[in-house]
């Protein structure tokens, strides 16, 4: 990655036109040509720097239900628990973290309803409390991280 | 609801954009609609929210970002909000909610910092913390250790962020 592509994946961090010739647009800005910078994006893309180029949809607005989960997997079953976890597809991501809480998980479904039904799951299949902790307000979220 | 239409144009595009020099139009050829209809149909969903944002999800282990802390802390609800704002104006803060308390695990305002090393994220709690006025709260720092899975969520067909 050099500072081209840095720079491509700032711009691009903060949107993409919606008009007819988006990326001749963002290529003027950049001082690329448009054939450049499709030519890196579609590499940024291959050698994975990037998980994806493409929308992010508001959760809740689609009618669907997000939350935050963890549980507190023994040591000894420590990748068995993830294993099972991570096979579901509404969980999202997932993170070993230093603490007894120490896997924590999104679980993002079509509606609130299957929320419930996946936690009831994954307890079944692990024999584990799930802590559920789904957000009630939010103040601030920037996903935005400078290459 | 959602217009049928609407989300026949989010399901083609949930998974990523076309990189070509006609993105819009090349959708269109996918979901049999004009390439005009498909600005039009996108740029309304853009400015009612629907579609957050336009543009690259980073993988941020790939650019360096390999701390990743999730603070949380136990703070009274009649300061939660004031707190929660203050704390979402520092830079280095990628997300701030309010979640509700459990059992055995009694806090209610959560903060994410993704940084580059260890150290750096703890000055920046550090500072944080000063500058809010937390250190009396009860207060722990979760660390990342490994990532097994990251990826937009899929709902069915369409993919959402966690926000």
């Amino acid at each position: 990655m050099d500072d081209i592509d840095k720079k491509i994946i700032n711009a691009l961090q903060d949107g993409f036109p919606i008009c007819d010739a988006p990326y001749r647009r963002v290529a003027m800005q950049l001082e690329l040509t448009e054939q450049e910078l499709i030519n890196r994006l579609k590499a940024l893309l291959d050698n994975g720097t990037l998980t994806r180029f493409g929308p992010l949809y508001n959760a809740e607005q689609m009618g669907g239900a997000l939350t935050l989960a963890a549980v507190k997997a023994p040591k000894e079953r420590f990748d068995e628990i993830s294993d099972i976890i991570n096979a579901f597809p509404e969980v999202a991501h997932n993170y070993a973290r230093n603490h007894e809480l120490n896997m924590w998980f999104v679980i993002a479904t079509e509606t609130p309803e299957q929320i419930q039904k996946t936690i009831n799951a994954i307890e079944q299949q692990t024999g584990l409390t799930v802590y559920n902790m789904p957000k009630n307000q939010e103040y601030f979220v920037n996903l935005k991280l400078e290459a | 609801m959602i217009e049928a239409r609407d989300r026949q144009l989010l399901e083609h595009i949930q998974l990523g954009l076309p990189v070509c020099s006609k993105p819009y139009a090349e959708i269109g050829r996918l979901c049999d609609m004009p390439e005009t209809e498909v600005i039009e149909r996108l740029t309304r969903l853009k400015q009612q929210g629907l579609i957050k944002r336009m543009g690259v999800i980073v993988k941020h282990r790939q650019l360096g970002y390999r701390a990743n802390a999730m603070v949380v802390w136990n703070v009274p609800d009649n300061l939660i909000k004031q707190l929660g704002g203050h704390i979402g104006r520092f830079p280095f803060v990628t997300l701030c909610y309010q979640r509700p308390k459990q059992p055995e695990w009694p806090y209610n305002l959560y903060c994410m910092i993704h940084g580059k090393d260890r150290a750096t994220v703890l000055k920046q709690l550090e500072q944080l913390v000063d500058a809010c006025g937390l250190s009396s709260f009860d207060q722990e720092i979760l660390f990342s250790k490994r990532c097994f899975k990251q990826r937009g969520a899929v709902y069915k067909n369409t993919a959402v962020t966690h926000g």
